[in-house]
């Protein structure tokens, strides 16, 4: 980890130190870490001379950022209108029941961290499961249950 | 000959090479729908298949021409014929389509969708002329599914850049002019006519100006821009420097929500393409006119959408909105003007340049003219992406174009959580910006959601409020603290909790949150709630007096049962009852404890999903006697 806070570090330099680079910033250290921890939100502040509330105040705000550490793979259920008429709230009890985590979190093994996401605009096919960068179409509960062993 | 013109030759040898190719050439649609569908696996079977008979191939990945519904799509053209469309397709029928097309020079009947072009072919109908297109008109999404959007020369080589080289040749006024006598309006959702904000940034006096295109697509259940982007990104690249030279900014910033990474890929390949071709950059095509373009990622706010939220958003602040005026075309990124379009507007401006306001004016009606793209999606037979003439009934777009759905028609959401919920008796309303408006509706971004007998309205005003409720930046307090006792009380009156009275509580509450809310958020976020109370109160009442969901969605008021005549005994339920609530030994009717039922849904959507099952779980709601 405190390697890659470093890699993360030397690559924050090339950005402007201006507010407009907080944003890509926090893109950035979420792509390389997996998630915003205290030190990430420490660290752009003193390089963008911004307090840690302000920081952590914008972070917050969005709902692309997660402050505890992901697991192995991500599942974000759609529950985009789309998905919401066709049963995606079904799918997500049924995550939260059966692999006993709840929706922001991540189960205790760290297999799977559970998201629910407002729409992954393949309305079409729904409702919509991803599983890291797979998406699932038209899944019903028993498909789901079928998808998770694919992820160890 | 200018750098333009030998750039246009080009390209049309390279396009009229591939559609008169002798050999076989295979196109699949790879957008994220088609991708969704199972595309990536088509595309390795399509290999697989070549290699094993020894044929050779040209693979060419093109976007998603909007029969959502019919992917995985996959094109084929040879010995001179036109191409060919197939749909449904997977792995299996692939080999079988390829196997027989290439080896046999026959279609696979049970897959064929139809041809393109004006030839006949022999058997095969135009693929235009199925139901779901033949009623469109399609200008933004032209070249959509057809073109390999990852080659800059098939968008040239279709029209492409045409628009901005005549742009260059007039004046920013002239093309103002041109934009407002075409009557373009915000197809961002408020419709508010783009010639009019141009000419505002335009006259504002500033050293530097900004264009920002806004495909930041929050409304949940639409995707336009999603589609646009991957299947055309050129055509809005061009809109943007079109727009930019018009209003006299240099610094263009596409805002984009991270929950596209493929259309992210798409625009980043196209502008890496633009400045390779001189289209981007210092005096672009030889002109006067430089232009640069930034891909800003959204980090997931609805609230954003907002013109003066998307601007704190770029400037690295939380995305609130602020009090207007002053408008952004006259202060807006860094105080300077900034001129803030939608992808579906800017992507209709090169067409408009090319072919002139008379010719867009033919399309739509007076005051609403052009084409409109809407995602068509829920309970709906043709779900995809279309584009129709303004003016165009809600009636003809869900029963010709979307063949309505397969249960009863029920309602149809316009506008996402900011609409409105049109009852079947409304459906002849032609689609306007005014008249959408005048039925407690918007025309917002697009969304289309069909209903049927099987969805609760009261259910849906839930969901809307509870989006629009986690969506409220929290910075006026109607929105804030309105929107919140709003989904209390709705989720009251799902839970069969409610008092009578509720039902005028939540109705004043609405009109008080319209009325007061700071942004266009908290003052649309009421709709769902008050159309669904206009046109549908009796469900209301029947939820609230009677404990009643007609739909048999709200999981208090439902309950599950078997019906022992139907019971085949299979015990595909016990295995999939997660609190062991159903029992019962095999072949013989199983039994459900109410006490332990979670409602999860499981048992009922097995004993439909196996055919050894009999259909014998049911679901009811409890209506007094």
């Amino acid at each position: 980890m405190k390697e890659r806070i470093t890699c993360f570090t030397e690559y924050m330099c090339t950005y402007p130190k201006e507010e407009g680079s907080l944003i890509p910033l926090l893109q950035k250290a979420q792509g390389e870490l997996g998630y915003i921890s205290p030190e990430i939100v420490e660290t752009v502040a003193d390089y963008l001379q911004l307090t840690e509330s302000q920081v952590f105040g914008v972070a917050s705000f969005y709902s692309q950022f997660r402050f505890s550490e992901p697991g192995r793979h991500s599942i974000s259920i759609c529950l985009g209108t789309a998905c919401h008429v066709v049963g995606g709230e079904i799918l997500l009890e049924t995550c939260e029941r059966d692999l006993e985590v709840k929706s922001g979190e991540c189960t205790s093994d760290m297999r799977f961290d559970l998201n629910r996401v407002a729409c992954l605009g393949c309305c079409a096919l729904a409702p919509v499961v991803k599983i890291d960068e797979d998406i699932h179409s038209k899944v019903n509960i028993i498909k789901l249950k079928e998808m998770w062993s694919n992820y160890e | 000959m200018n750098n333009f013109t030998k750039l246009k030759k080009k390209s049309a040898a390279e396009w009229n090479a591939l559609i008169t190719r002798k050999e076989p050439v295979i196109y699949l649609g790879m957008a994220s729908c088609g991708k969704a569908a199972g595309a990536d696996k088509v595309r390795e079977a399509v290999k697989a298949t070549l290699k094993k008979y020894h044929l050779s191939a040209k693979l060419v990945e093109v976007g998603c021409i909007g029969t959502c519904y019919l992917e995985p799509i996959m094109d084929i053209s040879a010995f001179g014929n036109p191409r060919v469309s197939f749909g449904n397709v997977d792995e299996k029928s692939a080999e079988a389509i390829l196997r027989k097309y290439l080896l046999e020079k026959e279609c696979h009947k049970g897959k064929v969708l139809g041809h393109f072009g004006t030839n006949s072919f022999d058997g095969v109908p135009r693929f235009f002329d199925q139901p779901m297109l033949q009623s469109q008109v399609r200008i933004v999404t032209k070249n959509c599914g057809l073109i390999d959007p990852e080659n800059i020369h098939h968008y040239i080589a279709n029209g492409g850049y045409e628009g901005l080289s005549k742009a260059l040749q007039k004046t920013p006024d002239a093309i103002i002019d041109e934009i407002t006598d075409a009557g373009l309006r915000g197809r961002g959702g408020a419709g508010f006519p783009t010639g009019i904000k141009w000419r505002t940034c335009r006259n504002t006096v500033s050293d530097e100006k900004y264009l920002i295109c806004n495909a930041d697509e929050g409304d949940p259940g639409a995707f336009m821009n999603r589609l646009l982007i991957e299947s055309d990104p050129h055509a809005v690249l061009e809109g943007m420097l079109i727009a930019g030279y018009a209003i006299g900014a240099s610094h263009g910033i596409i805002y984009i929500r991270a929950e596209y990474p493929l259309a992210i890929i798409r625009l980043r390949h196209a502008l890496s393409q633009m400045d390779q071709y001189g289209l981007l950059g210092e005096k672009i095509l030889g002109s006067d006119f430089s232009f640069d373009i930034r891909i800003k990622e959204g980090a997931g706010a609805f609230v954003c959408g907002e013109e003066t939220s998307l601007i704190h958003s770029v400037e690295g602040k939380r995305g609130m909105p602020r009090t207007r005026p002053p408008f952004p075309a006259v202060s807006g990124l860094h105080q300077n003007p900034t001129i803030i379009n939608n992808v579906e507007t800017l992507s209709t401006v090169p067409h408009i340049l090319r072919n002139g306001s008379q010719w867009y004016r033919q399309f739509g009606v007076e005051g609403n003219f052009g084409t409109k793209t809407f995602s068509l999606v829920g309970k709906i037979r043709r779900s995809g992406l279309i584009e129709v003439p303004l003016g165009t009934s809600l009636r003809k777009i869900i029963f010709d174009i979307g063949g309505g759905p397969q249960k009863e028609f029920k309602a149809v959401q316009t506008g996402g959580p900011s609409g409105g919920c049109i009852p079947e008796e409304l459906l002849d309303t032609p689609v306007t910006y005014e008249t959408l408006a005048s039925v407690g509706s918007i025309m917002g971004s697009g969304g289309l959601i069909v209903m049927d007998r099987d969805t609760c309205v009261v259910d849906i005003a839930r969901y809307f409020l509870d989006f629009i409720q986690k969506e409220s930046c929290g910075k006026c307090t109607p929105c804030r603290v309105g929107t919140r006792h709003m989904v209390e009380i709705l989720e009251k009156i799902c839970r069969g909790d409610a008092e009578p009275e509720f039902l005028d509580k939540l109705e004043s509450l609405a009109k008080l949150v319209k009325s007061t809310s700071l942004c266009g958020l908290g003052q649309t976020a009421p709709n769902p709630v008050l159309t669904t109370l206009r046109y549908f109160r009796s469900e209301y009442v029947e939820h609230l007096n009677e404990y009643y969901c007609p739909a048999l969605v709200c999981s208090s008021l439902i309950e599950y049962s078997v019906i022992r005549e139907k019971c085949t005994g299979c015990q595909l339920c016990v295995s999939v009852c997660p609190t062991g609530a159903i029992i019962g030994p095999r072949s013989e009717p199983h039994n459900l404890d109410k006490e332990k039922c979670i409602k999860c849904r499981a048992c009922y959507d097995v004993c439909r999903y196996d055919a050894i099952a009999g259909n014998a779980i049911v679901i009811t709601s409890r209506k007094e006697e």
